[in-house]
Protein backbone atom coordinates (compact mmCIF):
# COMPACT_ATOMS: atom_id res chain seq x y z
CA UNK A 1 0.00 0.00 0.00
CA UNK A 2 1.69 3.39 -1.20
CA UNK A 3 0.31 5.28 1.45
CA UNK A 4 2.67 7.86 3.38
CA UNK A 5 2.62 6.98 7.82
CA UNK A 6 -0.71 8.00 9.11
CA UNK A 7 -0.31 11.86 10.06
CA UNK A 8 -1.47 12.51 13.53
CA UNK A 9 -4.17 14.45 12.80
CA UNK A 10 -6.72 16.22 15.38
CA UNK A 11 -9.71 13.74 14.49
CA UNK A 12 -9.69 11.73 18.00
CA UNK A 13 -13.24 12.32 19.11
CA UNK A 14 -13.66 13.79 22.24
CA UNK A 15 -12.18 11.92 25.20
CA UNK A 16 -15.26 10.20 27.49
CA UNK A 17 -15.82 11.84 30.56
CA UNK A 18 -13.64 10.28 33.34
CA UNK A 19 -15.20 8.80 36.35
CA UNK A 20 -13.26 8.87 39.25
CA UNK A 21 -14.24 5.57 40.97
CA UNK A 22 -12.06 2.37 41.11
CA UNK A 23 -14.87 1.10 38.38
CA UNK A 24 -14.80 3.90 36.26
CA UNK A 25 -11.08 3.92 35.96
CA UNK A 26 -11.33 -0.10 34.81
CA UNK A 27 -13.90 0.97 32.28
CA UNK A 28 -11.25 3.66 30.99
CA UNK A 29 -8.66 1.39 31.17
CA UNK A 30 -10.27 -1.18 29.19
CA UNK A 31 -11.32 1.44 26.45
CA UNK A 32 -7.81 2.43 25.96
CA UNK A 33 -7.05 -1.07 25.53
CA UNK A 34 -9.83 -1.50 22.60
CA UNK A 35 -8.13 1.14 20.78
CA UNK A 36 -5.09 -1.28 19.95
CA UNK A 37 -7.41 -4.14 18.84
CA UNK A 38 -8.34 -3.84 14.86
CA UNK A 39 -10.57 -5.63 12.38
CA UNK A 40 -9.14 -8.59 11.45
CA UNK A 41 -10.19 -7.88 7.86
CA UNK A 42 -9.22 -4.02 8.05
CA UNK A 43 -6.38 -4.00 10.30
CA UNK A 44 -5.90 -0.45 10.66
CA UNK A 45 -9.22 0.32 11.82
CA UNK A 46 -9.89 -0.17 16.11
CA UNK A 47 -12.83 -1.98 17.03
CA UNK A 48 -14.27 1.19 18.63
CA UNK A 49 -13.49 3.51 15.50
CA UNK A 50 -16.05 0.61 13.95
CA UNK A 51 -18.58 1.62 16.01
CA UNK A 52 -19.41 -1.68 17.04
CA UNK A 53 -18.30 -1.21 20.85
CA UNK A 54 -21.49 -0.35 22.28
CA UNK A 55 -21.04 -0.33 25.64
CA UNK A 56 -17.82 -0.76 28.06
CA UNK A 57 -19.09 -1.54 31.93
CA UNK A 58 -18.06 -2.62 35.01
CA UNK A 59 -19.37 -6.64 35.51
CA UNK A 60 -18.02 -8.31 38.56
CA UNK A 61 -13.94 -7.91 39.07
CA UNK A 62 -13.73 -7.06 35.79
CA UNK A 63 -15.79 -5.24 32.26
CA UNK A 64 -18.23 -6.09 30.36
CA UNK A 65 -18.26 -5.07 26.27
CA UNK A 66 -21.40 -4.81 24.33
CA UNK A 67 -20.30 -5.68 21.08
CA UNK A 68 -23.13 -4.97 17.75
CA UNK A 69 -22.24 -7.32 14.35
CA UNK A 70 -21.67 -5.69 11.34
CA UNK A 71 -23.15 -8.26 9.13
CA UNK A 72 -24.97 -11.22 10.82
CA UNK A 73 -22.72 -13.76 9.06
CA UNK A 74 -19.73 -11.58 9.12
CA UNK A 75 -17.10 -14.33 9.66
CA UNK A 76 -15.12 -11.70 11.43
CA UNK A 77 -17.51 -11.50 14.55
CA UNK A 78 -15.99 -14.46 16.06
CA UNK A 79 -12.75 -13.94 15.73
CA UNK A 80 -13.19 -9.89 17.23
CA UNK A 81 -15.00 -11.13 20.00
CA UNK A 82 -11.73 -13.68 21.01
CA UNK A 83 -9.27 -11.05 20.04
CA UNK A 84 -11.11 -7.71 22.72
CA UNK A 85 -11.06 -10.90 25.31
CA UNK A 86 -7.51 -11.49 24.68
CA UNK A 87 -6.14 -8.29 24.75
CA UNK A 88 -7.90 -7.25 27.81
CA UNK A 89 -6.70 -9.98 29.39
CA UNK A 90 -3.15 -9.39 28.48
CA UNK A 91 -3.84 -5.82 30.21
CA UNK A 92 -4.50 -7.93 33.28
CA UNK A 93 -8.91 -6.97 32.99
CA UNK A 94 -11.54 -10.02 33.02
CA UNK A 95 -13.37 -9.82 30.04
CA UNK A 96 -17.09 -11.20 28.78
CA UNK A 97 -18.43 -9.90 25.59
CA UNK A 98 -21.91 -9.49 25.17
CA UNK A 99 -23.70 -9.60 21.50
CA UNK A 100 -26.04 -6.85 21.42
CA UNK A 101 -28.69 -6.86 18.01
CA UNK A 102 -30.64 -3.70 18.71
CA UNK A 103 -30.36 -1.08 17.14
CA UNK A 104 -28.52 -2.73 14.31
CA UNK A 105 -25.24 -1.58 13.69
CA UNK A 106 -25.03 1.57 11.38
CA UNK A 107 -21.85 2.76 9.66
CA UNK A 108 -22.62 6.04 10.28
CA UNK A 109 -21.16 4.67 13.54
CA UNK A 110 -17.84 4.75 12.39
CA UNK A 111 -15.80 7.61 13.98
CA UNK A 112 -14.18 10.52 12.39
CA UNK A 113 -10.97 9.10 12.64
CA UNK A 114 -11.64 6.12 11.90
CA UNK A 115 -13.10 7.51 8.14
CA UNK A 116 -9.25 8.98 7.73
CA UNK A 117 -7.45 5.65 8.63
CA UNK A 118 -10.00 3.91 5.89
CA UNK A 119 -9.42 6.31 2.90
CA UNK A 120 -5.34 6.29 3.79
CA UNK A 121 -5.98 2.60 3.74
CA UNK A 122 -7.48 2.22 0.08
CA UNK A 123 -10.57 1.95 1.43
CA UNK A 124 -13.29 4.83 0.49
CA UNK A 125 -15.18 5.47 3.23
CA UNK A 126 -19.70 4.96 3.70
CA UNK A 127 -21.20 7.92 2.89
CA UNK A 128 -24.41 8.82 5.01
CA UNK A 129 -27.57 6.28 5.16
CA UNK A 130 -29.76 7.18 3.50
CA UNK A 131 -32.54 8.80 5.50
CA UNK A 132 -35.95 7.92 7.25
CA UNK A 133 -37.38 4.99 7.58
CA UNK A 134 -38.57 4.05 3.60
CA UNK A 135 -36.95 0.83 1.92
CA UNK A 136 -34.34 2.54 -1.15
CA UNK A 137 -35.07 -0.07 -3.96
CA UNK A 138 -33.24 1.51 -5.88
CA UNK A 139 -32.39 -0.68 -9.13
CA UNK A 140 -32.13 1.93 -11.38
CA UNK A 141 -29.65 4.64 -9.56
CA UNK A 142 -26.56 3.29 -8.36
CA UNK A 143 -25.63 5.85 -5.43
CA UNK A 144 -26.68 8.99 -5.18
CA UNK A 145 -23.44 10.31 -3.31
CA UNK A 146 -20.53 10.56 -5.19
CA UNK A 147 -18.03 8.15 -3.65
CA UNK A 148 -14.28 9.68 -4.06
CA UNK A 149 -11.37 7.23 -5.34
CA UNK A 150 -9.04 6.92 -2.03
CA UNK A 151 -6.37 6.94 -4.47
CA UNK A 152 -6.84 10.40 -6.62
CA UNK A 153 -9.82 11.51 -4.92
CA UNK A 154 -11.68 12.26 -8.15
CA UNK A 155 -15.08 11.50 -7.65
CA UNK A 156 -15.80 10.09 -11.45
CA UNK A 157 -15.97 6.50 -10.58
CA UNK A 158 -17.88 3.61 -10.90
CA UNK A 159 -19.52 0.84 -9.30
CA UNK A 160 -18.29 -2.67 -10.69
CA UNK A 161 -20.24 -4.91 -8.07
CA UNK A 162 -22.07 -3.79 -5.12
CA UNK A 163 -20.49 -7.18 -3.20
CA UNK A 164 -16.80 -6.91 -2.81
CA UNK A 165 -14.08 -8.65 -0.86
CA UNK A 166 -15.71 -8.92 2.43
CA UNK A 167 -19.68 -8.71 2.85
CA UNK A 168 -19.29 -4.85 4.03
CA UNK A 169 -17.64 -3.58 0.96
CA UNK A 170 -18.62 -3.05 -2.63
CA UNK A 171 -16.10 -2.71 -5.85
CA UNK A 172 -15.33 0.45 -7.21
CA UNK A 173 -13.36 1.84 -10.22
CA UNK A 174 -11.84 5.51 -10.87
CA UNK A 175 -12.46 6.85 -14.45
CA UNK A 176 -9.70 9.36 -13.43
CA UNK A 177 -6.95 7.31 -12.37
CA UNK A 178 -8.09 3.79 -13.51
CA UNK A 179 -7.38 2.12 -10.18
CA UNK A 180 -9.71 -0.21 -8.74
CA UNK A 181 -11.04 0.19 -5.13
CA UNK A 182 -13.31 -0.95 -2.24
CA UNK A 183 -16.09 1.26 -0.90
CA UNK A 184 -17.22 0.85 2.58
CA UNK A 185 -21.32 0.13 1.77
CA UNK A 186 -23.54 2.35 3.51
CA UNK A 187 -25.65 0.05 5.76
CA UNK B 1 -43.76 -27.33 19.44
CA UNK B 2 -44.78 -24.31 19.99
CA UNK B 3 -46.14 -22.42 17.00
CA UNK B 4 -43.76 -19.43 17.99
CA UNK B 5 -40.91 -21.78 17.61
CA UNK B 6 -42.01 -23.19 13.94
CA UNK B 7 -42.39 -19.65 13.05
CA UNK B 8 -39.16 -19.19 13.38
CA UNK B 9 -37.93 -22.65 11.98
CA UNK B 10 -40.14 -21.26 8.90
CA UNK B 11 -38.24 -17.77 8.75
CA UNK B 12 -34.41 -19.41 9.89
CA UNK B 13 -35.23 -22.94 7.47
CA UNK B 14 -35.84 -20.49 4.58
CA UNK B 15 -32.99 -18.34 5.20
CA UNK B 16 -30.52 -21.57 5.30
CA UNK B 17 -31.51 -23.77 2.71
CA UNK B 18 -31.72 -20.57 -0.11
CA UNK B 19 -28.14 -19.63 1.81
CA UNK B 20 -27.29 -23.34 0.73
CA UNK B 21 -28.49 -23.05 -2.70
CA UNK B 22 -26.54 -19.71 -3.35
CA UNK B 23 -23.53 -21.33 -1.95
CA UNK B 24 -23.46 -23.45 -4.55
CA UNK B 25 -22.29 -21.03 -6.79
CA UNK B 26 -19.06 -20.36 -4.67
CA UNK B 27 -16.30 -20.99 -7.88
CA UNK B 28 -18.72 -21.47 -10.03
CA UNK B 29 -20.18 -17.74 -10.91
CA UNK B 30 -20.25 -16.78 -14.52
CA UNK B 31 -17.80 -13.97 -13.70
CA UNK B 32 -15.34 -13.38 -10.92
CA UNK B 33 -17.44 -10.06 -9.48
CA UNK B 34 -20.80 -12.65 -9.76
CA UNK B 35 -18.96 -15.45 -7.81
CA UNK B 36 -18.34 -13.09 -4.34
CA UNK B 37 -21.54 -11.20 -4.69
CA UNK B 38 -23.34 -14.74 -4.88
CA UNK B 39 -21.29 -15.64 -1.71
CA UNK B 40 -22.09 -12.69 -0.35
CA UNK B 41 -25.62 -12.82 -0.21
CA UNK B 42 -25.56 -16.59 0.82
CA UNK B 43 -23.37 -15.16 3.82
CA UNK B 44 -26.15 -12.86 4.66
CA UNK B 45 -28.35 -15.82 4.62
CA UNK B 46 -26.82 -17.91 6.58
CA UNK B 47 -26.05 -15.11 9.26
CA UNK B 48 -29.79 -14.51 9.42
CA UNK B 49 -30.62 -18.40 9.96
CA UNK B 50 -27.86 -18.53 13.00
CA UNK B 51 -29.71 -16.02 14.50
CA UNK B 52 -33.00 -17.29 14.18
CA UNK B 53 -32.12 -20.62 14.53
CA UNK B 54 -30.27 -20.04 18.09
CA UNK B 55 -33.11 -18.21 18.99
CA UNK B 56 -36.12 -20.96 18.04
CA UNK B 57 -33.77 -23.00 19.85
CA UNK B 58 -34.05 -21.51 22.94
CA UNK B 59 -37.09 -20.85 23.41
CA UNK B 60 -37.65 -24.74 22.39
CA UNK B 61 -35.75 -25.50 25.68
CA UNK B 62 -35.19 -28.86 24.20
CA UNK B 63 -30.96 -28.52 23.97
CA UNK B 64 -30.74 -27.84 20.46
CA UNK B 65 -28.54 -25.27 19.30
CA UNK B 66 -28.11 -23.70 15.83
CA UNK B 67 -25.96 -26.61 14.85
CA UNK B 68 -28.43 -29.22 15.97
CA UNK B 69 -31.28 -27.79 14.20
CA UNK B 70 -29.29 -26.81 11.17
CA UNK B 71 -27.14 -30.60 10.93
CA UNK B 72 -29.42 -33.00 12.76
CA UNK B 73 -32.91 -32.66 11.14
CA UNK B 74 -34.48 -34.45 8.36
CA UNK B 75 -36.30 -33.04 5.88
CA UNK B 76 -39.69 -33.15 7.06
CA UNK B 77 -38.87 -31.21 10.16
CA UNK B 78 -37.79 -28.78 7.81
CA UNK B 79 -40.37 -25.77 8.00
CA UNK B 80 -38.52 -23.60 4.55
CA UNK B 81 -40.99 -22.58 1.59
CA UNK B 82 -40.46 -24.88 -0.97
CA UNK B 83 -39.61 -21.62 -3.10
CA UNK B 84 -36.36 -21.47 -1.38
CA UNK B 85 -34.93 -25.23 -2.09
CA UNK B 86 -35.57 -25.37 -5.91
CA UNK B 87 -32.64 -26.45 -8.11
CA UNK B 88 -30.39 -23.66 -9.51
CA UNK B 89 -31.24 -25.23 -13.16
CA UNK B 90 -34.75 -24.68 -12.57
CA UNK B 91 -37.38 -26.83 -11.85
CA UNK B 92 -37.85 -28.97 -15.63
CA UNK B 93 -34.37 -30.37 -16.18
CA UNK B 94 -33.87 -32.28 -13.35
CA UNK B 95 -31.19 -32.86 -10.82
CA UNK B 96 -27.27 -32.21 -12.04
CA UNK B 97 -28.20 -30.24 -14.59
CA UNK B 98 -26.09 -27.32 -15.49
CA UNK B 99 -27.22 -24.07 -13.03
CA UNK B 100 -29.09 -21.70 -14.43
CA UNK B 101 -27.92 -17.61 -13.38
CA UNK B 102 -31.24 -16.24 -14.86
CA UNK B 103 -33.52 -18.77 -12.75
CA UNK B 104 -30.84 -17.80 -9.40
CA UNK B 105 -31.49 -14.20 -10.08
CA UNK B 106 -35.33 -14.32 -10.79
CA UNK B 107 -35.36 -15.97 -7.49
CA UNK B 108 -33.79 -13.62 -5.14
CA UNK B 109 -35.86 -11.09 -6.70
CA UNK B 110 -38.54 -12.84 -5.39
CA UNK B 111 -37.18 -13.99 -2.57
CA UNK B 112 -35.55 -10.63 -1.75
CA UNK B 113 -38.45 -8.60 -2.28
CA UNK B 114 -40.48 -10.60 -0.08
CA UNK B 115 -37.84 -10.44 3.24
CA UNK B 116 -37.63 -6.75 2.54
CA UNK B 117 -41.32 -6.27 3.03
CA UNK B 118 -41.49 -9.03 5.88
CA UNK B 119 -38.65 -7.74 7.93
CA UNK B 120 -39.60 -4.40 7.65
CA UNK B 121 -43.02 -5.15 9.34
CA UNK B 122 -41.19 -7.74 11.69
CA UNK B 123 -39.35 -5.20 13.25
CA UNK B 124 -42.59 -4.69 15.02
CA UNK B 125 -42.55 -8.28 16.20
CA UNK B 126 -43.47 -8.41 19.85
CA UNK B 127 -41.04 -11.01 19.95
CA UNK B 128 -37.92 -8.49 21.09
CA UNK B 129 -35.55 -11.07 19.61
CA UNK B 130 -37.51 -11.58 16.21
CA UNK B 131 -37.93 -7.76 16.11
CA UNK B 132 -33.80 -7.19 16.31
CA UNK B 133 -33.14 -9.98 13.68
CA UNK B 134 -35.71 -8.54 11.38
CA UNK B 135 -34.47 -4.31 11.28
CA UNK B 136 -30.78 -5.85 10.65
CA UNK B 137 -31.35 -8.32 8.23
CA UNK B 138 -33.76 -5.74 6.63
CA UNK B 139 -30.62 -3.60 5.87
CA UNK B 140 -29.02 -6.43 4.06
CA UNK B 141 -31.97 -7.67 2.13
CA UNK B 142 -32.56 -4.48 0.53
CA UNK B 143 -29.29 -4.96 -0.80
CA UNK B 144 -29.71 -8.18 -2.34
CA UNK B 145 -33.45 -7.30 -3.49
CA UNK B 146 -30.90 -4.24 -5.25
CA UNK B 147 -28.49 -6.82 -6.75
CA UNK B 148 -31.46 -9.37 -7.91
CA UNK B 149 -33.19 -6.28 -9.38
CA UNK B 150 -30.37 -5.39 -11.21
CA UNK B 151 -29.73 -8.96 -12.97
CA UNK B 152 -33.18 -9.10 -13.93
CA UNK B 153 -33.67 -5.82 -15.48
CA UNK B 154 -30.21 -6.95 -17.72
CA UNK B 155 -31.47 -10.07 -18.67
CA UNK B 156 -35.09 -9.27 -19.20
CA UNK B 157 -33.76 -6.27 -21.37
CA UNK B 158 -31.11 -7.39 -22.96
CA UNK B 159 -30.49 -9.98 -25.70
CA UNK B 160 -33.14 -12.75 -27.11
CA UNK B 161 -31.65 -15.32 -25.48
CA UNK B 162 -31.60 -13.89 -22.13
CA UNK B 163 -34.98 -12.38 -21.76
CA UNK B 164 -36.58 -16.13 -22.75
CA UNK B 165 -34.37 -17.17 -20.02
CA UNK B 166 -35.42 -14.84 -17.71
CA UNK B 167 -39.21 -15.33 -18.65
CA UNK B 168 -38.52 -19.09 -18.55
CA UNK B 169 -37.78 -18.52 -14.89
CA UNK B 170 -40.34 -16.42 -13.91
CA UNK B 171 -42.96 -18.83 -15.09
CA UNK B 172 -41.97 -21.52 -13.69
CA UNK B 173 -41.02 -20.17 -9.97
CA UNK B 174 -43.90 -17.72 -10.13
CA UNK B 175 -46.97 -20.88 -8.93
CA UNK B 176 -44.03 -21.29 -5.84
CA UNK B 177 -44.71 -17.28 -4.80
CA UNK B 178 -48.31 -18.28 -3.46
CA UNK B 179 -46.70 -19.93 -0.44
CA UNK B 180 -45.73 -17.22 0.93
CA UNK B 181 -48.83 -15.28 1.60
CA UNK B 182 -51.49 -18.76 2.01
CA UNK B 183 -53.02 -18.39 5.32
CA UNK B 184 -52.28 -21.49 7.83
CA UNK B 185 -53.17 -21.71 11.72
CA UNK B 186 -49.21 -21.40 12.63
CA UNK B 187 -49.33 -18.10 10.99
CA UNK B 188 -52.87 -17.37 12.33
CA UNK B 189 -51.27 -18.14 16.24
CA UNK B 190 -48.45 -16.18 15.91
CA UNK B 191 -50.49 -13.14 14.22
CA UNK B 192 -52.62 -13.61 17.10
CA UNK B 193 -50.05 -12.51 19.82
CA UNK B 194 -47.96 -10.15 17.54
CA UNK B 195 -45.49 -12.00 16.89
CA UNK B 196 -46.04 -12.80 13.20
CA UNK B 197 -47.27 -11.10 10.08
CA UNK B 198 -50.08 -12.21 7.41
CA UNK B 199 -48.25 -12.87 4.41
CA UNK B 200 -51.22 -11.64 2.69
CA UNK B 201 -51.29 -8.11 4.00
CA UNK B 202 -47.47 -8.11 2.89
CA UNK B 203 -48.74 -9.23 -0.89
CA UNK B 204 -49.36 -5.99 -2.40
CA UNK B 205 -46.32 -3.98 -1.29
CA UNK B 206 -44.87 -7.21 -2.53
CA UNK B 207 -46.42 -7.46 -5.88
CA UNK B 208 -45.68 -3.55 -6.58
CA UNK B 209 -42.37 -4.06 -5.93
CA UNK B 210 -41.96 -7.05 -8.25
CA UNK B 211 -44.58 -5.46 -10.64
CA UNK B 212 -42.08 -2.07 -11.49
CA UNK B 213 -38.96 -4.64 -12.05
CA UNK B 214 -40.75 -6.74 -14.39
CA UNK B 215 -42.36 -3.50 -16.16
CA UNK B 216 -39.02 -2.14 -16.55
CA UNK B 217 -37.35 -5.33 -17.74
CA UNK B 218 -39.87 -6.17 -20.32
CA UNK B 219 -41.22 -9.45 -18.88
CA UNK B 220 -44.64 -10.64 -18.77
CA UNK B 221 -46.45 -10.99 -15.39
CA UNK B 222 -47.90 -14.76 -15.00
CA UNK B 223 -51.14 -15.46 -14.76
CA UNK B 224 -52.56 -16.24 -11.42
CA UNK B 225 -52.17 -19.97 -10.49
CA UNK B 226 -54.21 -22.06 -8.13
CA UNK B 227 -50.88 -24.42 -7.12
CA UNK B 228 -49.77 -23.76 -3.61
CA UNK B 229 -46.83 -25.66 -2.65
CA UNK B 230 -46.42 -27.05 1.31
CA UNK B 231 -42.61 -26.83 2.64
CA UNK B 232 -43.76 -24.38 5.19
CA UNK B 233 -45.74 -27.68 6.68
CA UNK B 234 -42.98 -30.30 6.55
CA UNK B 235 -43.66 -31.14 3.34
CA UNK B 236 -40.80 -30.57 0.48
CA UNK B 237 -39.99 -30.82 -3.26
CA UNK B 238 -37.83 -33.68 -3.86
CA UNK B 239 -35.29 -31.39 -4.16
CA UNK B 240 -34.54 -30.69 -0.52
CA UNK B 241 -33.11 -34.10 0.55
CA UNK B 242 -29.89 -33.90 -1.88
CA UNK B 243 -29.40 -30.28 -0.49
CA UNK B 244 -29.41 -31.51 2.91
CA UNK B 245 -27.30 -34.97 2.18
CA UNK B 246 -24.75 -32.19 0.73
CA UNK B 247 -25.26 -29.35 3.94
CA UNK B 248 -25.48 -32.44 6.74
CA UNK B 249 -23.23 -35.44 5.34
CA UNK B 250 -19.95 -33.70 7.20
CA UNK B 251 -21.33 -33.21 10.49
CA UNK B 252 -23.31 -36.14 10.73
CA UNK B 253 -19.98 -38.32 9.57
CA UNK B 254 -18.23 -36.50 12.44
CA UNK B 255 -20.58 -35.13 15.17
CA UNK B 256 -19.20 -32.80 17.48
CA UNK B 257 -15.81 -32.02 15.16
CA UNK B 258 -14.07 -28.42 15.40
CA UNK B 259 -11.49 -26.84 13.35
Amino acid sequence: MPCAPAPRVALVSTPPRRDPSPAGALVDRARLILRGVADPEIPVISVLDLGIVRSVDASGDGVAVSVTPTYAGCPATHVIEQDIVAALQAGGIAAHVVTRLSPPWTTDWITPEGRVRLREYGIAPPGPVSGSGAQAIRFVDRQPEPVSCPQCGSVRTECLSQFGSTACKALYRCLECREPFDYFKPL
Amino acid sequence: MTPHVDYLLRLGDSSLVLGQRLAEWCGHGPVLEEDIAMTNVSLDLLGQARLLLTHAGTLEAAGRDEDALAYLRDARAFRNYTLCELPNSGIEKGRGQAADYAFTVMRNLLYGAWQVHLWDALAGSADASLAAIAAKSAKESAYHLSHAADWVLRFGDGTVESHARAQRALYQLWPYTNELFAPDAIEDAVCGAAIGVRGADLRPAWEATIDRVLAEATLAKPAASGFVSTGKTGRHSEHLDFLLAEMQCLARQHPGSHW
